[in-house]
């Protein structure tokens, strides 16, 4: 028993706004673990990667053949942007798995959710007392759960760093900034005063963390929600001519929203690792950038 | 004014509203990377990445009221 025999437009359009509910829907179970749509989606996308990852791993010598080129293309290239952005060849080398990986997986997440059959292949059920159909495959970015989970990995890895690079004192008192007062004892009441006031602003970068959290998934899901509830709409309007500039624009807002995650997480890693007290040693470092200048023209 | 018309108004003025500032911003970067390319059109590479990313920030704002209207 299909819907789909309606013919006037406002019936149509009425159909078409019923849109996508906004939690992923579950599909079967599997030892007790419920596996919905997205997860479906994700873990296709996990399984490329492995067998990337494998064959990118039996290459033999120095000089790649095939597909080796294109992934140590890729590779130098995701190398060449994070370089912009941390200007330190040792952090690029340590920043470069998690950045190019998360770009990556969610570039590849929100792409396959383009694909022909996702989101429209699905099994009719009665879900909440109405039939409606379950579609089988739904991009992985789409729900808030991969989303959040990747924020949080990224903001988390972000605290590892700055510990590793900045000692675990130094690092949270940028937080609870206990040693500002101390120091401050010495210079005089007024820079009491100051640092007292630091000191709740290291509170409020607290709530500042979560804050981060919760705009980087939720910018992800939003979009790409977003764009799948536009390409629904679209095709339950016309699905011939009228949807393909809202895939292109799919397309596009995929690779912007991948870009936008990972250099958000790699601006964020920069800062953390960031040392205060090293403002010198970077103004060092350029000086010697400039003298090899002329060598090298 | 019962619950269900409150719903769908504030949803209806939650991304109305919400969508205002977020289309100015970007309507702002756009016009600065213009003015920027118009004095300077080889830097028009350079320009490209930064003023997406400026967007991508200015549009998460609507995407924040968008999905206060989704779900309500």
């Amino acid at each position: 028993m299909q819907k789909n025999t309606t013919n006037s437009i406002t019936e149509r359009i009425g159909l078409a706004f019923s849109g996508i509910p906004l939690a992923a829907e579950p599909l079967f179970e599997i030892a007790g673990l419920t596996i919905t749509n997205a997860m479906i989606n994700a873990y296709i996308a996990v399984a490329f990667f492995v067998l990337v990852a494998l064959v990118s791993s039996r290459r033999k010598g120095i000089v790649p053949k095939g597909i080796h080129n294109v992934i140590e293309a890729l590779v130098e290239f995701a190398m060449s942007e994070i370089q912009k952005v941390t200007e330190d060849k040792k952090k690029t080398r340590v920043f470069l798995p998690l950045v190019a990986t998360i770009f990556f997986f969610v570039l590849f997440s929100n792409w396959l959710g383009l694909i022909p059959g996702t989101g429209s292949i699905g099994i009719w059920e009665m879900v909440h007392g109405q039939l409606e159909l379950v579609p089988l495959l739904r991009p992985a970015t789409s729900d808030l759960n991969l989303t959040l989970a990747i924020a949080v990995t990224a903001i988390i890895t972000t605290h590892i760093a700055g510990v590793a690079y900045k000692g675990g004192f130094m690092h949270f008192s940028q937080f609870v900034n206990i040693r500002g007062i101390v120091l401050a004892f010495k210079k005089g009441p007024m820079a009491v005063v100051i640092a007292l006031v630091e000191f709740f602003i290291g509170l409020i970068e607290i709530i500042g963390e979560f804050a981060k959290t919760l705009s980087l998934s939720l910018r992800l899901f939003g979009n790409v929600f977003a764009g799948e509830i536009l390409l629904h709409v679209m095709l339950s309007l016309l699905a011939y001519v009228l949807p393909v500039p809202f895939i292109f624009m799919e397309l596009l807002v995929g690779i912007i929203q991948a870009t936008v995650f990972a250099m958000l997480t790699l601006a964020f890693l920069v800062v953390a690792t960031m040392s205060h007290d090293h403002g010198d040693d970077h103004e060092e470092d350029h000086a010697k950038d400039k003298k090899l200048e002329p060598e090298h023209a | 004014m019962d619950a269900e018309t409150m719903t769908l108004l504030a949803k209806a003025l939650a991304i109305g509203v919400g969508s205002i500032a977020p289309a100015f911003s970007i309507g702002f970067i756009g016009m600065k990377a213009m003015d920027a390319i118009g004095r300077n059109p080889e830097a028009a590479g350079k320009l490209f990445v930064p003023m997406l990313l400026g967007m991508a920030f200015a549009e998460a704002i609507a995407i924040y009221a968008l999905i206060i209207a989704f779900t309500l």
